[in-house]
């Protein structure tokens, strides 16, 4: 049987003014358990505080129950005062007798009854508390971040400054990312190499971090502050420690036409290759799909005029366990296939680009050297049609688009609308658009300079039609403005194609047991106030995984998720909240159903050995809470179809007897 | 509300997060509204056991709300999603057993919303007062 | 019957929801009839959702489009705004009381211009 304390607070006038607190503490004084019951002006003061600590001591107390303001306001207060009397902090139940009682109500005598059922009800739920502690569990002091594209270059670099050690995973042979490709950057107009390859060099030559470029996550098993993880080190057939990246066997290889996906294609690199001149890191790969030694044994030519001796066929995949206290997602996202839009003949015709194949086009780096030519002819183009919102903002049938806005077309339509005309003033520039969209720090001063200054033509209309004719595209538009149809002959039409997760992001999101939405994005903890964490505890979200966004936008978050990581690694142990779910062995039956609904992934399966009725052992499979994860939201313990799992300090009992009080 | 003797007994449950919340928000603002609607907290919506409703109304309650954050908020992500399907499970259950179905509600109320929340308690109150007592599931053996 | 349930018959008989139109002129951009119209489809989509249906029955507009459904084909919200121009065109038609054309008039009015697909749709307009 527990001895109960009981303390109603005045809080000055303003319980004291609606609730007679001398009345409720004589009637909570009859309630079975309660060994003593007074009232104090301000239970939160030391004063008050210090009643409670003598009560404990005088009555020998197990249990307090405090009326008084929300627990919300001092719930820590009177947990802390309690252990300072020498009781376990889950021993103390609240009250709440006025924002919910003395504030709302102006009949002293409907106030006093209730603040005394509520007071009771209190009582009967402290009646089932159970001593309460912490878990604690230690951190591993390494994070991890999958994506090595801008998003995950800062968070790393970030992480890495704090002094912790920092592994980047990059599925592609260099870190870079979509950034690298780019040729100039809105609305600065900064170089886009220019900016980031030496944040690339800089995290390549940071001691606290590593990289696995080429390399992918496997497998992720534990949870926050003790993740291990798998690496898969895929096989690029050159001894990455011996290859010093001078780039000969990319000469002398003989297979050619290899399309090169570092520019989408439109041209061809050799089945060894290094992706870009500032590639991290600067090694050959060799491409098991093109490679003639690798396919059938015949060839070996990039072996023999490497002077390193840095080639080796033999090289298998590798698996590198790790563990690692934070996880960040940094996926980022990739443009839309276009297969679905015939109107706009991608497939059909090679003048009709994406704006990625832009950038690829106008970069020196690229595969013109950074003229502006068409990919059909080699001629400069005259008109060129910049179409936008292709598959954004599309809810039609058949998954043809995205309904959500990419929310990046619009600027970087009017940063290449403009380059074009800046660099080439004899060419007809015009920009077909639904809304221009430019919310930012000098977002719509640029957009109205590409109308105003560079004279690029805004349309207001969408494109119904691209027909290729010849040598021209024939484009079919309306301009809502003028009320009319246009009709254009086009040289070259840039697609601006909506953006969408990476590929590889929803079997990474299963493995991580983080939610995503419906467009596989990854979802944030709250919206508004826990942008850069994911559900998931400590796994972190960088860049445009979690939404489309620009580059400052990307590198802001990529800087607070390193923050929120930093956070978690500076400490050594975490503790956790006692408050979660808990399972009853002899009652699960190993249904799965509370795994399935846990949002947190913190319900797993073990096979536990159980002695049966006749002697006998049996194996059952049973849940199992780690509570290190759990959050304590407690929907499991609805789900639990046999009443095997409970919340602690919500156990179903608790909630009864409250019940009970109040409906008494 | 109807001026009677008669005064329903209700049970809110209200998440932590944020209908608690908005709870206290209304008494931050002295918005009033009915003494006979007590108050028990849950860390979300989704622990409210369709048992302990069954319980309430078995206790003599005369009305069960359920409050939590609005689709999308809940501080678990998914929690009131769960709240929502079973509570549309169990009110239809309910229902049929001739608990009418004025008697039950699931709302959504945010911390800010402290204005909706005595809204909500003062129209919930009034609308349990004007079907008068409840008498199906009560156990007349809790009634001494 | 008034304004709105003009609309609102207009609507529901269409079965798409103008609503969901963002004016983006992607049907009006399809719409190989734009020059013989002067309603054109995306404002068919607004002046509906909006209960200007009188000016869109007294409009020519409504016999020049072909139901191609390339409108509905490409509209990226699915408004479908062939389905909301044949609404209005019923909607004359049943007001009316009888087609515009007999059939045996077709032929006087079908030339060599006119699309193969028009001839098909115009009979089964008449059909009804």
């Amino acid at each position: 049987m527990q001895r109960i304390g009981v303390f109603v607070c005045w809080c000055g006038s303003n319980i004291a003014a609606t609730v007679d607190v001398e009345a409720v503490s004589q009637a909570l004084k009859d309630e079975p358990g309660v060994v003593f019951s007074t009232n104090y002006q301000y239970m939160c003061s030391q004063a008050g505080q210090d009643l409670i600590k003598q009560a404990v001591a005088e009555h020998g107390l197990t249990g307090i129950v405090i009326c008084s303001c929300s627990p919300r306001m001092h719930e820590t207060t009177f947990r802390r005062a309690a252990a300072a009397a020498g009781l376990n902090p889950y021993m103390v139940e609240i009250a709440n007798i006025r924002e919910q009682c003395s504030w709302v109500h102006k009949d002293i005598a409907l106030g006093t009854q209730k603040a005394i059922v509520l007071g009771r009800a209190a009582v009967a739920k402290l009646h089932l508390n159970a001593p309460l502690t912490p878990g604690e569990t230690p951190v591993t002091k390494r994070a991890l971040v999958i994506g090595g594209g801008i998003a995950g270059i800062q968070t790393a670099l970030d992480i890495a400054d704090a002094g912790f050690k920092v592994d980047i995973v990059e599925k592609k042979p260099t870190i870079g990312g979509k950034m690298s490709q780019l040729d100039k950057t809105f609305p600065t107009l900064d170089c886009a190499a220019c900016i980031l390859t030496p944040k690339m060099v800089e995290a390549a030559q940071n001691e606290n971090i590593t990289i696995y470029s080429y390399s992918e996550v496997e497998s992720v098993g534990g949870f926050v502050g003790n993740f291990d993880v798998t690496i898969r080190k895929k096989a690029r057939y050159v001894n990455e420690s011996i290859c010093t990246g001078c780039g000969l066997c990319t000469e002398k290889c003989p297979v050619k036409n290899v399309p090169n996906e570092f520019n989408l294609g439109m041209d061809s690199r050799r089945a060894v290759y290094i992706p870009f001149a500032q590639a991290v890191p600067k090694v050959a790969t060799i491409d098991p799909d093109y490679c003639n030694m690798l396919k059938n044994g015949k060839c070996g030519v990039c072996a023999r005029v490497c002077t390193a001796g840095a080639i080796d066929y033999k090289q298998t995949d590798e698996l590198i366990e790790q563990k690692y206290g934070a996880i960040v997602v940094a996926t980022g996202y990739e443009p839309i296939k276009l297969d679905k839009f015939d109107e706009f003949a991608y497939n059909s015709s090679p003048d009709v680009i994406t704006s990625l194949e832009f950038e690829r086009l106008t970069n020196a780096a690229g595969p013109t050297s950074g003229k502006l030519l068409r990919p059909s002819d080699g001629k400069h183009p005259h008109r060129i049609v910049f179409v936008q919102c292709v598959g954004s903002r599309c809810a039609a049938a058949a998954g043809k688009g995205k309904e959500y806005c990419s929310k990046i077309c619009c600027m970087y339509t009017a940063k290449q609308a403009m380059l074009v005309r800046d660099k080439y003033p004899d060419t007809e520039v015009y920009v077909f658009y639904i809304d221009v969209r430019t919310p930012g720090k000098n977002f719509d001063e640029f957009y109205r300079r590409a109308a105003e200054e560079y004279g690029v033509k805004y349309v207001k209309g969408m494109v119904g039609k691209i027909s290729p004719q010849g040598e021209v595209l024939k484009v079919q538009a309306s301009d809502l403005i003028a009320g009319r149809q246009l009709h254009i002959d086009a040289d070259l039409v840039v697609l601006a194609a909506a953006i969408e997760p990476d590929r590889s992001a929803r079997p990474l999101a299963t493995m991580l047991t983080a939610s995503m939405d419906t467009n596989d994005f990854f979802t944030e903890a709250h919206p508004k106030l826990r942008p850069v964490e994911s559900p998931t505890a400590g796994v972190f979200l960088s860049g445009a995984c979690q939404g489309p966004k620009d580059i400052p936008e990307t590198v802001a978050q990529a800087g607070a998720a390193a923050a929120k990581v930093i956070g978690l690694l500076a400490k050594d142990k975490l503790t956790s909240n006692p408050c979660v779910a808990s399972v009853d062995e002899l009652m699960c039956n190993g249904c799965s159903s509370c795994e399935r609904v846990c949002p947190y992934g913190a319900i797993s399966y073990v096979n536990k050995e159980f002695r049966m009725p006749d002697r006998t052992v049996a194996l059952r499979r049973v849940a199992s809470v780690n509570p290190a994860v759990c959050q304590g939201c407690g929907a499991c313990t609805v789900a639990c179809m046999s009443g095997a799992m409970d919340l602690r300090g919500f156990e179903a009992k608790q909630i009864i007897a409250e019940v009970d009080a109040i409906c008494k | 509300m109807q001026m009677t003797d008669y005064k329903p007994k209700i049970v809110a449950f209200c998440c932590n997060w944020c209908s608690y919340a908005g709870a206290d928000l209304a008494g931050n603002n002295r918005l009033s509204y009915p003494a006979e609607v007590k108050i028990i907290r849950v860390p979300c919506s989704c622990r409210v056991n369709p048992t302990f409703i069954l319980r309430a109304f078995q206790r003599g309650a005369d009305g069960v709300i359920i409050c939590g954050c609005h689709p999308g908020d809940c501080h678990y992500t998914s929690g009131n999603y769960f709240a929502r399907r079973r509570m549309a499970l169990l009110f239809s259950m309910l229902d049929y057993l001739g608990i009418e179905r004025e008697r039950t509600r699931v709302e959504w109320v945010s911390a800010a919303e402290g204005a909706k929340f005595a809204a909500t308690m003062n129209d919930f109150v009034s609308t349990v007062a004007a079907l008068g007592e409840n008498r199906r599931l009560e156990d007349l053996r809790c009634k001494k | 019957m008034n304004r709105d349930n003009v609309r609102d018959e207009v609507i529901r008989r269409s079965g798409t929801d103008p609503r969901k139109c963002m004016k983006c002129g992607k049907c009006s951009a399809t719409c190989p009839s734009y020059d013989e119209m002067e309603g054109h489809p995306h404002e068919f989509v607004y002046m509906v959702e909006n209960g200007d249906i009188e000016p869109l029955l007294a409009s020519e507009s409504i016999y020049r489009c072909l139901t191609c459904m390339a409108c509905v084909e490409r509209c990226p919200r699915g408004v479908e705004p062939a389905k909301i121009v044949e609404s209005v065109r019923l909607e004359a038609i049943r007001k009316k009381g009888a087609n515009r054309l007999t059939p045996e008039a077709v032929a006087a009015v079908a030339d060599e211009e006119l699309p193969q697909q028009a001839v098909v749709t115009a009979f089964r307009k008449y059909a009804k």
